[in-house]
């Protein structure tokens, strides 16, 4: 600015021509800088768009593919129990009874319907559209009321899968048909089934009853979600209140030192370690050091304990700072003891934000699948488990088994396993920031 | 009785114990009216009482459980015939398994050998002596506990700081959980690698280039060599994380500059909680998602333009493990770009800069440590992930940088070795363990390194 003062006028005409220059470079640089700012923007704009549209994929097909879940199909049938067929040595005594070839009634009543049905490969296509359990279900009816042997009853049965796929239209008749799970000749049937009225789509009550099958139509989820359930507890009641009394420690009563920063970089470091490498550590330690049985809830409560730890500890940390060093000093004044203070008057302050960390962690862990794998909870387990040691797998896992299977028809039911289990995250989620949006104050 | 009666039964005695330590308490000083000679409130006294009796005997419970097992079985091999003792070690542990099986119930006495049989009766016999002498103790250590604090109760007792010493230590001790289960890690999979190592040589382990992992039954099988050399699994891990890296940080970083520079707090609001559902949702999900849509979907494209696209290629797991990252990479370096100053972007535009070179010239370079620390958290994620890869990536160990090829990862590997497979000692799970290890040290290298890069930054600025 000095050079600008009186005496250097004589050089004040080319610096303006200078200035001048340098102007218009700028403004003719201008518009292409407001291109690439405009471009730069949209790129951003893009990314989130981007991100938003993979989410909505992934719902949109998870959804399309499972929806159809919550319905059944079942067929109306004529059901003679026939004496002949069921009470083989004529006394009609229970024994006999159960030991009695069920699935012939289903068969004789099929056979009824179509009567015109020959050959016998014929024969077993038309069997194959009604669901190997129908069988069962006849025999618990008859067991429960004996009186009905010998007459007629018109009953809805379960379809079989492949019928199934083909009323919930997953099934096109213009694909070749030997590609297609169903012949042309059972597509002709399932469409006389359902224009007679006999044939119909329910809620699908199995589906949510019941434990794993190797059937398509008898497998649910409710095995895996009791098997979630159990795991979960165990891993609740552990993880929260050692989360909350080492976040405490941490926060109120370490002093800092070497040993306290290697606790820390322990935390911080476990909640980034990869989630299969602490099924490792379970498999090694729960299962053959201390002999723990494998499958069991228990063990894997154990090892998501240890996996949802870092969560807790962290968020419970972070709850604890919030809350503002004048409660403390308040408490502190009135003569309270340290461990008063905290367990007085800090802590319920803290506690949504532990709360609302823990839930957060619970869902994390709820997802988890990989550590479970290693500890043996991917058998194919039909019976619902009703205790912390029984056998069990989980839902993500069912999910990961299920995935495998070829049959079309487990597609659907993979695809409902997630939806379900999609609803308990959200639900968790969700009252994670209800407590948020609720309890948590600012200061 | 069962030991979760007895813990029971151990709880009931210690509520007890601080009815009595509390009314004791009063009593020594007389009543309600004299309570203000005591030291500490009455339910303190109360508390100790219930410590001392609780703790000292649920630790002997603790430990004499975790104890027992071995030394049971131990006192059954004393037991049983020299001519049994001095079978080699792998019969010795059949007919141990067989005891444990017929001890837990899973087969009948009869159905196994009379060594089995007499030793499974003398296992039972002397379980159910532990179980009553751990009975006797422990009640025994509960009562002694209990009664050295209540005869020690006096006015002077300064039972409030014995029981916060008390709390204190066991919030530490909640808090050394961390250290422990980072001991255990690395002992459960350091154990079981060096074993895995005295038959593979380290070497050839880390640098073979052929992996089949089939040990042979019969000496003259087919590919019963068994070859442990992990290279093709390492590349095979880096070729997809560099996929998923190569969607997630450029969309990820892109959607962290718009959601912290450039949206309006309403949009940022919705947008950035959408985001993250992306990172809550289940990796089992996504790994679905690439196996059953993604995959058939980029090989039926691959066809259509004359490209031959394995079904279980490298590239369908990478972009939906990209997909799962993104919210990671953008989360991170949206807290990274908030924490830049605002003085750095009010001098770039003062000299006339427009938002995007101010992001580009100031905001950037300035977070580029913290992102850079973020990124390679998400990289150590991407390693480590599981599911995704093991349904949607293949099983064939293939060295290849194509990325419409099968490839394997380290962790696909260790899944499969470890599922469904109850054997402990052979190589094929050992190796398991062995690429466990590696994995551990490479994702703790890599997040140690971050997360010092990210601290370091975040104080630059503070």
């Amino acid at each position: 600015m000095s050079d600008a003062a009186p005496g250097a006028g004589a050089r004040l005409p080319e610096t303006l021509r200078d200035h001048r220059k340098a102007a218009e470079a700028v403004a003719r640089g201008l518009k292409s800088r407001y291109r690439a700012e405009t471009r730069f923007r949209l790129y951003g704009l893009g990314a989130v768009a981007l991100g938003m549209v993979f989410l909505l994929i992934l719902f949109v097909t998870i959804i399309g593919k499972g929806w159809s879940v919550f319905r059944q199909s079942y067929v109306q049938l004529e059901v003679f129990y026939d004496p002949e067929l069921l009470d083989t040595d004529g006394t009609g005594s229970p024994e006999s009874l159960a030991q009695a070839d069920y699935s012939a009634l289903v068969k004789a009543a099929l056979r009824k319907l179509f009567p015109d049905v020959e050959e016998r490969p014929n024969r077993r296509q038309l069997y194959g559209m009604v669901s190997s359990a129908a069988g069962f279900e006849l025999q618990k009816r008859l067991a429960d009321d004996p009186a009905k042997l010998g007459t007629t009853e018109s009953l809805w049965l379960l379809a079989s899968d492949e019928l199934d796929l083909y009323y919930k239209g997953r099934i096109d008749r213009t694909e070749d048909e030997v590609s297609r799970p169903l012949s042309d000749r059972q597509l002709d049937w399932a469409d006389y089934l359902r224009e007679a009225g006999a044939a119909e789509l329910r809620f699908n009550r199995v589906f949510f009853t019941s434990g794993d099958s190797r059937e398509p139509e008898l497998a649910g989820v409710w095995g895996a979600v009791a098997g979630s359930f159990f795991t979960l507890l165990v891993t609740l009641v552990l993880s929260f209140p050692i989360g909350v009394a080492a976040a405490i420690y941490l926060e109120e009563f370490a002093k800092r030192n070497r040993w306290t920063d290697l606790i820390e970089v322990n935390i911080n470091n476990l909640a980034a370690v990869p989630s299969i490498v602490f099924g490792l550590l379970g498999l090694a330690v729960f299962i053959n050091f201390f002999g723990l049985p494998r499958s069991a809830p228990l063990v894997g409560g154990l090892v998501l304990t240890l996996m949802t730890l870092p969560t807790i500890i962290i968020a419970s940390r972070a709850a604890l700072k919030a809350v503002p060093p004048s409660i403390r000093e308040a408490a502190l004044g009135m003569g309270a003891s340290q461990i008063q203070m905290v367990a007085h008057h800090v802590l319920p302050l803290a506690m949504p934000g532990m709360l609302t960390g823990t839930i957060i962690g619970m869902a994390r862990a709820l997802g988890e699948s990989a550590p479970l794998l290693m500890i043996g909870m991917v058998a194919f387990i039909v019976d619902v488990p009703k205790s912390f040691l029984d056998p069990a797998t989980v839902l993500p896992v069912q999910v990961f088994i299920w995935a495998d299977v070829p049959e079309r028809a487990f597609v659907e039911r993979t695809s409902g396993a997630i939806i379900v289990l999609l609803a308990f995250l959200i639900m968790m989620n969700g009252l994670a920031v209800f407590l948020r949006n609720r309890f948590e104050r600012r200061w | 009785m069962p030991a979760t009666t007895l813990v029971l039964v151990l709880l009931i005695l210690s509520v007890i114990a601080y009815r009595f330590g509390r009314t004791r308490s009063l009593a020594v000083v007389g009543g309600r009216r004299g309570q203000r000679d005591l030291h500490s409130l009455p339910s303190y006294y109360g508390l100790l009482t219930a410590l001392w009796c609780g703790l000292p005997a649920l630790l002997v419970v603790g430990l004499w459980t975790a104890a027992q097992e071995s030394v049971i079985t131990r006192l059954v091999l004393a037991e049983m015939p020299q001519a049994v003792q001095t079978l080699p070690e792998d019969q010795v542990s059949l007919i141990l398994n067989d005891v444990r099986n017929v001890v837990a119930g899973n087969m009948q006495l009869s159905q196994v050998s009379a060594d089995a049989q007499r030793a499974a009766t003398a296992y039972l016999r002397l379980e159910h002596t532990s179980r009553m002498a751990l009975a006797v103790v422990a009640l025994a250590t509960a009562m002694l506990g209990g009664i050295f604090v209540w005869r020690r109760i006096a006015p002077q007792l300064r039972a409030r700081n014995s029981v916060e010493k008390i709390f204190e230590w066991l919030l530490l001790g909640c808090s050394t959980i961390a250290i422990f289960t980072t001991i255990g890690i690395l002992l459960s999979v350091l154990f079981e690698s060096i074993q895995f190592f005295r038959d593979v040589p380290v070497w050839d382990f880390i640098f073979g280039l052929e992996w089949s992992p089939q040990t042979a039954i019969r000496a003259d099988q087919v590919g019963s060599s068994g070859a442990f050399g992990a290279v093709p699994l390492f590349a095979g891990t880096l070729l997809i994380s560099a996929i998923a890296m190569a969607v997630a940080v450029p969309i990820g970083l892109f959607s962290a500059i718009y959601l912290a520079e450039y949206a309006h707090r309403n949009f940022r609001a919705t947008a950035k909680p959408l985001l993250e559902i992306l990172a809550g949702i289940p990796t089992v999900v996504y790994g679905f998602f690439a196996a059953l849509t993604v995959g058939p979907l980029l090989r039926e494209f691959g066809e259509s333009i004359g490209l031959d696209v394995a079904s279980e290629s490298a590239l369908a797991a990478g972009l939906v493990m990209g997909v799962m990252i993104i919210p990671f990479v953008s989360s991170l370096s949206d807290d990274m770009i908030t924490a830049v100053p605002q003085s750095l972007r009010d001098g770039s535009y003062a000299l006339g800069g427009t938002r995007s070179e101010t992001i580009r010239r100031v905001v950037l370079p300035a977070a580029l440590p913290g992102i850079v620390g973020g990124v390679l958290l998400a990289i150590s994620r991407a390693i480590g992930e599981t599911m995704i890869v093991v349904m949607a990536a293949g099983l064939s160990a293939n060295l290849t940088a194509n990325p419409l090829a099968a490839v394997t990862t380290v962790t696909v590997q260790i899944v499969t070795l470890l599922v469904g497979d109850q054997e402990f000692d052979s190589s094929k799970t050992l190796a398991a363990f062995a690429l466990g290890l590696v994995l551990f040290l490479v994702t703790l290298g890599l997040n140690i390194i971050a997360l010092h890069v990210v601290r370091k930054y975040r104080e630059q600025y503070e």
